[in-house]
């Protein structure tokens, strides 16, 4: 009940006690992780020639190179882990649903596309198609204002399909069935291709909208949001505004949303209008869930076990790969199938036996070893 | 004796629930810097006339001023900056929150960094906001010992322990009218003593005037100034705690005891 910090850890002043991180450990391991993560496209960027055909490479960099498929991995963490922020202070922090976030991915992307394709340098038009996506994101988060529980999930459901049926009619925005090709950021000088350089654009991103993120869950507007969800009439007594605050997280899931649906957009370079279903709504749902609701940390857990999960699963494949059971269930064939089988699964069974998600055991690990060996 | 303005005035409220009649033709005036007790049976209405000062609901007649300003039609959300604050009977603290966060949200309307701000904590006043609101906070912790649970998650404290930080919460308001419904309900004798001793320190050195409903006879007629009776929606007695106890129709309709007719 009482909060556990390690003895010696004395805070001397209300600036102290209010750091985003609850221990001067947790503090020290998140710059470490920023660190190394930063360290890891070193080999690649350094030694480019020398990697190997399979884009590898030996020698004590080598164990550092995680290959170039690692890195898309990566990035692909990074920029569903923003949305999933997104999707998180909107779910977890306010208690609201939507099930049209892809829908909002999706917008990021074809207006970071489009602006580029009329001048704008990429990195503007990545905020910039933030901006817009908030906007959009505020116009269908207005019914939330009157709406709760299922029948806002049903407007959202709505918006989901109107902003799908927009990307495949309004050609100019999108190219319609050809998608629209873009391109990679660059500075005066430096181009962002390839995963290396793109991984950096990537983390840049990733430290920022979380740290925001994290320092609007200790101030004012943040403590509005959770007190909305926790007891919204006894918010209204403490002088909040329900209806601004419900819109404005509409509003602040929908820019990181397109925040990440640009670096999404740049990353690919290429955008098509079939990618931003519902399905992949359901996935960003999923996400928030495994991660844990109500948490920042968790939002990229949850994000980096949506990516791995279909990675295990073709491993799993693999391995089983002509043995009986492949022959018996086709799954080299079925495996696009699977995959979404195993994601469905692992949702359900998330929100049964560990519906406080990732964030909270990786919190329960933790205190475990912190009072280890006497932790009975 | 040169009267102030009431800082409450309830002038003729009737509240309806479709048929129910909650409250019929209430007036009351509650004077500034007092404690005030509304006492009455189950379902009299008292909770419904706290409600209507708070906006949670708006009366089907009749009006309320604050310090002689109409507030009847003012929005709920808006009645924190005018100097209302209140808790609840049942409880309505936030629950997965800290006891500090649950009473940060109170300070809301005295603080003015928006989401920007709050994003930018490093670089706006936000930080230096946060920092001054959280000393005044810790006076209210340190006034009703709640020291050791700041940390705690709210919702997994005792019921005495959630009572009292929403009573932190609603002081961190920083509200003129403070209104207390059943703020002793379900406690033990111990608990009771303290809640009573808060209550005549935050009207006396916090300033605040206390309209509290209170089901607790012995606590009421020790602390209250002026006590109203309600029954049945309609108030049918007010005035000191001696006078009100004096009176037949209480005894009859509140305390239940059967008067001896008198030929
Ligand atoms: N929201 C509501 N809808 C319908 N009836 C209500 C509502 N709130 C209160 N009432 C009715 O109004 C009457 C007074 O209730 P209340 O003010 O809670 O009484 P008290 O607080 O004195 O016990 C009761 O008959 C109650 O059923
Ligand atoms: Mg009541």
């Amino acid at each position: 009940m009482v909060a556990l910090t390690p003895a010696g850890d004395f805070r001397a002043s209300y600036r102290q006690d209010m750091t985003l991180f609850p221990t001067r450990n947790s503090r020290r391991g998140v710059w470490l992780g920023v660190l190394l993560l930063a360290l890891l496209p070193l080999p690649a960027l350094l030694l480019g020639d020398v990697v190997d055909e399979d884009g590898t490479l030996g020698g004590l960099l080598g164990a550092l190179d995680i290959g170039r498929y690692g890195m898309g991995l990566l990035i692909q963490i990074g920029f569903l882990g923003i949305a999933a922020l997104g999707l998180n202070i909107l779910v977890g922090f306010t208690g609201q649903i939507s099930i049209g976030h892809a829908a909002f991915f999706g917008v990021g992307a074809f207006a970071s596309a489009w602006l580029h394709e009329h001048g704008v340098p990429v990195f503007l038009a990545m905020p910039l198609a933030g901006l817009l996506t908030a906007a959009v994101g505020l116009v269908f988060g207005l019914p939330a204002t009157r709406l709760k529980g299922l029948y806002l999930a049903i407007a959202t459901l709505a918006a989901q399909f109107i902003i799908e049926d927009f990307f495949a009619r309004a050609q100019w925005f999108t190219g319609g069935v050809a998608g629209r090709m873009t391109e990679p950021p660059s500075l005066p000088g430096i181009r962002f291709d390839g995963e290396e350089a793109y991984f950096y654009v990537v983390l840049g991103a990733v430290v920022i909208m979380f740290a925001a993120a994290a320092n609007l869950m200790r101030t004012r507007d943040g403590r509005a949001l959770v007190a909305v969800r926790d007891h919204y009439l006894s918010a209204e007594m403490m002088g909040i505004n329900l209806a601004y605050y419900r819109t404005l997280s509409f509003g602040i899931a929908s820019f990181y949303a397109g925040v990440a649906g640009a670096l999404y957009a740049h990353h690919l370079q290429f955008v098509s209008v079939e990618a931003f279903n519902i399905l992949f709504s359901i996935q960003f749902l999923g996400m928030v869930i495994i991660g844990g609701l109500g948490s920042i940390s968790g939002s990229l857990m949850g994000a980096a076990f949506m990516v791995a999960l279909p990675e295990l699963v073709q491993a799993g494949a693999d391995a089983l790969a002509n043995g009986p059971l492949d022959h018996a269930l086709k799954l080299g064939a079925n495996i696009s199938f699977l995959r979404e089988m195993v994601i469905g699964a692992t949702i359900v069974l998330f929100l049964i036996f560990e519906p406080d998600g990732l964030a909270h055991r990786w919190r329960l690990i933790k205190a475990y070893w912190k009072l280890y060996p006497y932790s009975h | 004796m040169a009267e102030e303005a009431p800082i409450l005035s309830i002038a003729g409220v009737s509240l309806r629930f479709g048929g129910v009649r909650a409250l019929t033709d209430v007036s009351v005036d509650v004077r500034r810097g007092e404690i005030f007790s509304v006492i009455g049976p189950n379902g009299a209405g008292k909770t419904s006339l706290i409600n209507c000062v708070s906006g949670r609901y708006r009366p089907t007649e009749g009006r309320i001023l604050l310090s002689g300003q109409d507030i009847t039609h003012m929005r709920t959300n808006r009645r924190a900056a005018a100097g209302i604050g209140r808790t609840f009977q049942n409880l309505a603290i936030f629950s997965h929150m800290t006891v500090l966060d649950n009473i940060m949200v109170g300070r809301h309307h005295l603080m003015r960094s928006g989401f920007l701000g709050g994003m930018a904590y490093w670089f706006g006043g936000a930080e230096q906001e946060e920092i001054a609101h959280r000393r005044e906070v810790e006076e209210i912790i340190d006034f009703l010992e709640i020291q050791h649970i700041r940390k705690a998650v709210a919702g997994q404290l005792s019921y005495g322990l959630r009572k009292r930080v929403e009573l932190a919460r609603a002081m961190a308001l920083k509200p003129q009218l403070i209104l207390l419904d059943e703020p002793m309900a379900g406690m033990n004798l111990e608990e009771k003593e303290d809640m009573a001793r808060y209550i005549l320190d935050l009207n006396e050195e916090w300033g605040m005037t206390v309209v509290m409903i209170e089901h607790d006879m012995g606590v009421v007629m020790d602390i209250s100034h002026r006590v109203m009776v309600l029954d049945f929606g309609q108030k049918i007695a007010e005035g000191t705690p001696e006078i009100v106890m004096a009176n037949e129709h209480v005894r009859r309709a509140y305390l239940g005891e059967a008067v001896e007719p008198t030929e």
